[in-house]
């Protein structure tokens, strides 16, 4: 007969901050510059794609001018960075009350994409605490935090929905 | 095949390797990430402070092994296809100089919702032989028809 770890199920006063929004950010206005940096660095030392860099290539396209890469990041060099409504630390008694220690280690994460990103673009960003659960690990019991943030863009249009996997073990 | 060039629904079976990236990266390519992504973080940059965090030398971000990924699959579909969706698990870090190639296979090809998509398994492999960064994509592409 298999032995089954016993995994505490998360608390109710952990699930109180499940789909509560942790982070607001606006983006600055994005440029043709930004785009072509972010090229560079992502293929250096290959010329990046003409797509990123050349207007007048990227007009021939069905983009009809400039676009960033797909995994392009608006936020880099913030003025203001933004608001934190909910963080780690007002999570942390809930988690530690689980029998949960404070370790974090990054589980991954992944996009899914909308609108492309174009030179003139401002971009909002919304993080909320997605989902919370419970799995055994091989450092004992390991507590998943999903966070989804949602892109839009200044039309009000989505532009990318990203899931990050904290853990905590 | 770039990605100037147009890769079409019809062309693609399961099971088909995509061509690979290719990159070693050190110091010059991770500067250069950390200045688009500002991305400055010690154990990234200072050999001291990497053994310190009980790492063996200063180590590549996981976000430029990402970004390769998507370079990847930039090739491959080229400017009329579009990456839908990429989702990885960072498993092992990646030191100076390692060489780190990007693969993909071709796991599925159906249609949905009027769209041609194409899920992928992806793969970051390191000097080992591993898999540094396993993970799956959907790429919608056009059709010939």
């Amino acid at each position: 007969m298999t032995q089954e770890k016993q995994v505490p199920e998360v608390s109710d006063e952990l699930n109180a901050f499940v789909g509560k929004t942790m982070r607001r950010q606006v983006s600055h206005p994005v440029t043709e510059s930004d785009i072509r940096r972010w090229a560079i660095a992502v293929y250096w030392p290959e010329k990046p794609p003409r797509l990123f860099w050349d207007d007048e290539y990227a007009k021939t396209t069905r983009f009809g001018g400039i676009v960033a890469p797909d995994e392009f990041n608006p936020f880099a060099w913030p003025i203001d960075p933004g608001e934190t409504l909910l963080t780690d630390d007002d999570l942390a008694p809930a988690i530690k009350r689980m029998g949960i220690g404070m370790n974090i280690l990054n589980g991954g994460g992944g996009n899914t994409y909308f609108e492309r990103i174009r030179p003139g673009d401002v971009i909002t960003a919304e993080t909320v605490l997605d989902q919370a659960y419970t799995r055994p690990g091989r450092l004992g019991v390991m507590l998943f935090l999903i966070r989804k943030t949602t892109w839009t863009n200044q039309h009000g249009k989505k532009v990318r929905e990203s899931r990050g996997i904290g853990i905590k073990y | 095949m770039g990605i100037e060039d147009s890769l079409y629904f019809e062309d693609v079976a399961e099971g088909q390797q995509v061509p690979s990236f290719t990159r070693a990266p050190n110091l010059m390519e991770w500067n250069r990430y950390a200045a688009v992504n500002d991305e400055f973080v010690y154990i990234h940059m200072d050999v001291d402070k990497a053994q310190a965090a009980g790492m063996k030398d200063v180590f590549g971000m996981g976000n430029l092994r990402l970004a390769y990924l998507h370079n990847m699959l930039r090739d491959w579909i080229g400017v009329t296809g579009d990456i839908r969706r990429v989702d990885v698990q960072h498993r092992s870090l990646n030191y100076k100089d390692e060489k780190l190639i990007c693969k993909a296979t071709v796991t599925k090809k159906y249609t949905e919702d009027g769209e041609n998509l194409v899920d992928l398994d992806l793969e970051v492999e390191n000097p080992e032989g591993k898999n540094a960064t396993p993970g799956t994509a959907t790429v919608v592409l056009p059709s010939r028809g």
